[in-house]
């Protein structure tokens, strides 16, 4: 590790067990799965065999009628529960009233609702249409086959580029472009695939581009990716007589998952309870809600509890993925590799409702450089796709990937070293960036410094169609409230109750962050994440926030236990608590007594005599800091094309990284190692597959290709630590940046390796034999 | 997945029996790592099951070097690749039944079954039928002998009529300067199904090809036998040139379609490099 101005911390940097492991590996943590309650019915989804078409009608009643079912429902039944918004109907949609509630960009709860059950229309291929609540699951997939739904099929269009042209099938008529960007000339008044049109202007492009000594323009595409966690989708739900709607769930948020669901049916907040079970895996993608509210109005219905589960082929249907993309890059330079303008469009495939990840990618794809003329457009688009979520890092791979592509090509024109190009560019402290806002501290240029010393970089690459390739990645990382609270017993225990969910072992970063704060050991702190009515709001797990946030409220839990610890042994000893300091080591210190004794508790000798001095301590905190740090990465690849079959091997792969403080180094490691893994993926392999009706026909993980183990080498990390300033611990959050450089840095090794230039990803064996025959 | 009924067969003729009183929607089941995925995915009705397993013509795996190797129906692939004599005589059968699935499914999943399953990706197919493979297949009417390469008829669909099932695949023993291998494309290191497969085997003999088999998988509604592509190595030395002359040949009767797994030109592409690179493992086995 390369660390700057990083104090002597005794826990944090260690690497200790994390209190889920061995649950998890023996099968005894529990899951949605899991769940087994008194008079426990099962779900079933019907989904759209179309990928674009009219619901005429739907006649559920021999489905009901079916022994064993009971309960079938719609999403006249979904909106039906509440009283927030009338189910949409054909005339609203031509009358337009369907719309006027909604605001541009935004995702309103009707939209929500009706990508959880269709409305009049389905717009992609395995939305879901009905669902049925049964005595087993084999029932309620008979009854599936029992439901008539009357389609009127119309014209669908699932790429990006086809979306945008005149004549393109429209999804939702009344849908007008939200143009938020002065100058833009989008038009505004007519029907339309393009929900929204965004800019980021600053500068003099015209005179950018006239001081440039090199322009290069290219275009670039990329595939819609799945989230491909290994858990699928599930949620039970029991909704009781008095009105409770309690639910067990696999989320990155319990309270996101408790607000969307009393949103989308229309109760009041306080009513639902979600309690968050083990989740595996998320990236983004847990962070949607699709069956919470199907199960409670299932249940409602039953007047039992109801449990469901998508499998792996509705999981890529209808969950996920992330946006397609369509970029045009421009980067004017001197011939000292100065850049002198950036120009840039990029649209983004939003699945059936408007909101791709387009807004973040825009404000990633030039983060990494210090360009005074810039103009970013960036265009949200609808598509008969599935409606697209947050993945690792959302937008910033598809954006990012065609500017370090371009830079690549810029470089080789002007003989320079790539990461020579990139240093004298690079963005600093005080460099104002495309929103016009001034970087704090970032570790950018520090992480360039590492990647050019590194030995795989200073290594000679020797073979056959061998190349190598790199590129850098940037991502905001988030900040956003996090609630906890602490109680420490008669022992010196600690019972640390948390409310973000743990993807990524934040029980443990989060315990190690008040071990260190209290100088007590790791060991004594026993975390748990708990439900929505037990602990104060939390934001998803995402964003890279989840030990950033989580570090602070532990700090400051830390700090107000420290305070009372002191107070306490103020009164035992009968002095002023300014006399008492509260030690690195954990210990409560007073000046000597009269008869020159020490006064000294530890914190477990201390904490036995709180229940005599005014009761055992129990303490929360909420907290939102919006001094996050944004993180850097740089990746180095080599890899092997073979020209025969045009599969890519990848042969060494070094990722570096700013990660502020590692707080836990194994899982800051396995946090890149996993973003790199995916990446990998989305540059070699991952793509939604359509046929000609917009059918997807690839989801499975068989035919949707993650990378498996043995197509991986082992991926070396190298974390510099710039620590964040605006954090106790400096820590940056490291989840999403690795998967920012995987898809240029491979694209761009495949260059050094054959000589072909990529504009599109995956670069599968498929369009590597595509180019080379 | 509904209720099925289940039944064990106690013979060959059993098992014929329960088959034709079952009707068509009575299955064989042997490892059932196709069957019973397919039933629960709804893509085949399937009202009765017929165990094969437990009848011992089913799992033979008998070795003569005399008259060669005889695999069960239903004996499972550990048993055979984890066969000495097949690793030493028959590596064309180990190259392919390796990759089937992971260790959990080889333990289970059979060359019987893979025939049966008549996928055009199978990929034990193109390696049974360059060995010279022959199912002998039991039913109403008796038994009979069937070449694996003139097995199928269609993507899933084969020869077998009502009642009919295989009971055991026979290959022919070794002879001296026989060689022969198999090889897949697929675009990971595992978990997928071929994108195109080929099955190559060659006699050499006075430094000259003597006969050859070519097979390949994955490029056309069913295994091909590339006959052409064997021509092209027959009655001369084994060259680069003969090799790529193969390697036209089984492009050109390759027919495929382009899906999710590979375009039409990747895969005619594969079934040339693919043959290539067997028909030299294959010459390089040879003892």
């Amino acid at each position: 590790m390369v660390a700057t101005e990083k104090p002597q911390y005794k826990i944090i940097g260690t690497r200790p067990r994390r209190p889920d492991g061995v649950d998890k590996v023996t099968g005894r943590a529990q899951y949605g799965a899991d769940i087994k309650l008194e008079g426990l019915l099962y779900g079933a989804v019907l989904r759209s065999p179309h990928a674009h078409a009219l619901i005429k009608s739907i006649d559920t009643s021999k489905a009901e009628a079916l022994n064993g079912v009971h309960a079938v429902i719609t999403n006249a039944d979904l909106v039906g529960s509440g009283q927030t918004f009338q189910p949409t109907t054909a005339e609203a949609i031509e009358s337009g009233t369907y719309w006027q509630a909604l605001e541009p960009g935004k995702a309103s709860p009707r939209w929500a609702a009706e990508n959880i059950l269709a409305g009049p229309k389905v717009l992609y291929h395995g939305h879901a249409v009905a669902a049925v609540a049964a005595d087993d699951v084999h029932i309620a997939q008979d009854a599936l086959e029992l439901i008539d739904v009357e389609y009127e099929i119309l014209p669908h269009v699932v790429d990006v580029q086809d979306a945008m042209v005149d004549g393109a099938p429209i999804l939702h008529p009344q849908l007008r472009t939200g143009v938020r960007a002065a100058g833009v000339d989008t038009r505004s008044d007519i029907e339309t695939n393009l929900a929204s049109h965004m800019r980021l202007e600053s500068g003099d492009i015209e005179k950018g581009f006239a001081a440039a000594d090199l322009t290069i323009e290219r275009e670039f595409t990329s595939s819609q990716f799945h989230q491909g966690y290994l858990e699928p989708q599930n949620a039970t739900a029991f909704w009781s007589h008095d009105g409770r709607i309690n639910i067990w769930t696999s989320t990155q948020g319990s309270f996101m998952a408790r607000d969307a669901t009393a949103d989308v049916l229309g109760v009041p907040v306080a009513s639902v309870k979600v309690t968050p079970m083990e989740i595996g895996g998320g990236f983004g993608g847990k962070i949607p809600i699709y069956l919470e509210p199907m199960a409670a109005v299932l249940s409602k219905k039953s007047s039992r509890p109801v449990k469901m589960w998508m499998d792996r082929e509705a999981v890529f249907q209808a969950t996920g993925p992330t946006a397609s993309s369509y970029s045009k890059v421009k980067i004017g330079v001197t011939n000292d590799g100065k850049i002198t303008a950036a120009e840039c469009l990029f649209a983004m495939g939003a699945g059936g409702f408007p909101g791709s990840p387009v807004g973040a990618g825009v404000q990633c794809a030039l983060a990494p450089y210090k360009i005074d003329n810039q103009v970013i457009d960036g265009l949200d688009v609808v598509l008969n796709t599935p409606k697209t979520a947050a993945y690792r890092a959302p937008g910033a791979p598809a954006t990012e990937y065609a500017v370090e592509s371009v830079m690549d090509e810029i470089a080789e024109q002007l003989d320079m070293d790539p990461i020579d190009l990139r240093l004298v560019n690079v963005a600093e402290e005080g460099v104002r960036n495309s929103s016009g806002t001034p970087w704090p501290k970032i570790g950018a240029k520090e992480v360039l410094e590492a990647m050019k010393s590194h030995p795989h970089y200073l290594s000679e690459i020797q073979g056959e169609d061998v190349g190598r390739g790199i590129a850098i990645g940037f991502w905001f990382n988030g900040g956003m409230e996090s609630s906890s609270s602490a109680r420490v017993n008669k022992d010196g225990s600690i019972a640390l109750i948390l409310g973000s969910v743990d993807i990524g072992g934040s029980r443990a970063s989060i315990s190690m962050q008040l071990a260190e704060t209290l100088g007590v050991t790791y060991e004594q702190i026993a975390p748990q994440v708990t439900d929505t009515d037990s602990v104060g709001y939390t934001a998803v797990t995402g964003g890279s926030r989840t030990t950033f946030a989580g570090g602070w409220v532990a700090y400051e839990l830390g700090q107000t236990i420290k305070a009372e610890m002191i107070s306490r042994a103020a009164k035992i000893w009968d002095i002023s608590g300014d006399e008492i300091t509260y030690t690195d080591e954990g210990t409560v210190v007073g000046p000597d007594d009269a008869e020159g004794n020490k006064r000294v508790f530890s914190f477990n000798e201390l904490a036995g005599k709180l229940q005599a001095t005014g009761g055992l301590i129990a303490v929360s905190a909420s907290s939102s800091h919006t001094t996050q740090g944004a993180a850097y990465g740089g990746h180095i690849v080599d890899l092997k094309v073979d020209r025969d079959t045009g599969k890519t091997e990848i042969l060494r792969y070094t990722a570096v990284q700013d990660v502020g403080t590692a707080i836990h180094p194994d899982y800051v490691e396995g946090q890149i190692q996993g973003g790199i893994a995916q990446g990998v993926g989305m540059a070699l392999n991952e793509e939604y597959y359509y046929d000609s009706d917009g059918h997807l026909m690839n989801g499975s993980f068989l035919d949707y290709r993650v990378p498996v183990a043995n197509d991986l080498p082992m991926l070396d990390v190298e974390m510099v630590e710039v620590p964040n300033p605006g954090h106790p611990f400096g820590v940056r959050g490291v989840g999403e940046v690795p998967i920012v450089p995987p898809q240029p840095t491979i694209r761009n090794a495949v260059y050094d390796a054959i000589g072909v230039r990529f504009y599109h990803t995956p670069m599968s064996p498929r369009r590597v034999l595509d180019e080379l025959l | 997945m509904q209720a099925v009924n289940y039944a064990r067969a106690t013979d060959v003729d059993d098992a014929v029996r329960l088959l034709i009183e079952g009707g068509e929607n009575a299955r064989v089941l042997a490892g059932g790592t196709d069957l019973i995925v397919q039933a629960r995915e709804r893509k085949r009705n399937v009202d009765l099951l017929v165990d094969v397993k437990h009848v011992e013509e089913f799992m033979v795996l008998e070795f003569d070097t005399n008259t060669g190797l005889k695999v069960g129906a239903a004996t499972p692939l550990y048993q055979v690749y984890g066969d000495n004599n097949v690793k030493i005589n028959y590596p064309a059968i180990v190259d392919a039944s390796t990759v089937i699935g992971g260790k959990a499914i080889q333990g289970r999943a059979s060359l019987g079954g893979n025939l049966g399953n008549s996928s055009p990706a199978g990929d034990s197919l193109p390696a049974m039928i360059v060995l010279g493979g022959v199912a002998t297949l039991a039913g109403p009417n008796g038994r009979r002998e069937v070449p694996v390469g003139e097995f199928f008829t269609g993507p899933g669909r084969n020869i077998l009529e009502t009642g009919e099932l295989i009971v055991y695949i026979s290959f022919p023993p070794v002879g001296a300067g026989e060689g022969a291998a198999w090889e897949r494309f697929i675009p990971r290191n595992e978990m997928d199904i071929a994108v195109a497969s080929a099955g190559a085997w060659v006699k050499i003999e006075g430094g000259s090809v003597t006969d050859a088999r070519i097979a390949l998988g994955a490029v056309a509604a069913t295994p091909l036998v590339a006959n052409d592509a064997a021509e092209a190595l027959i009655g001369r030395p084994l060259t680069d040139e003969s090799i790529s002359a193969a390697g036209d040949a089984a492009s050109e009767i390759a027919s495929p379609i382009t899906d999710m797994r590979g375009s039409i030109k990747q895969r005619k592409h594969l079934a040339k490099v693919l043959t290539e690179r067997t028909i030299r493992m294959a010459a390089d086995r040879i003892r």
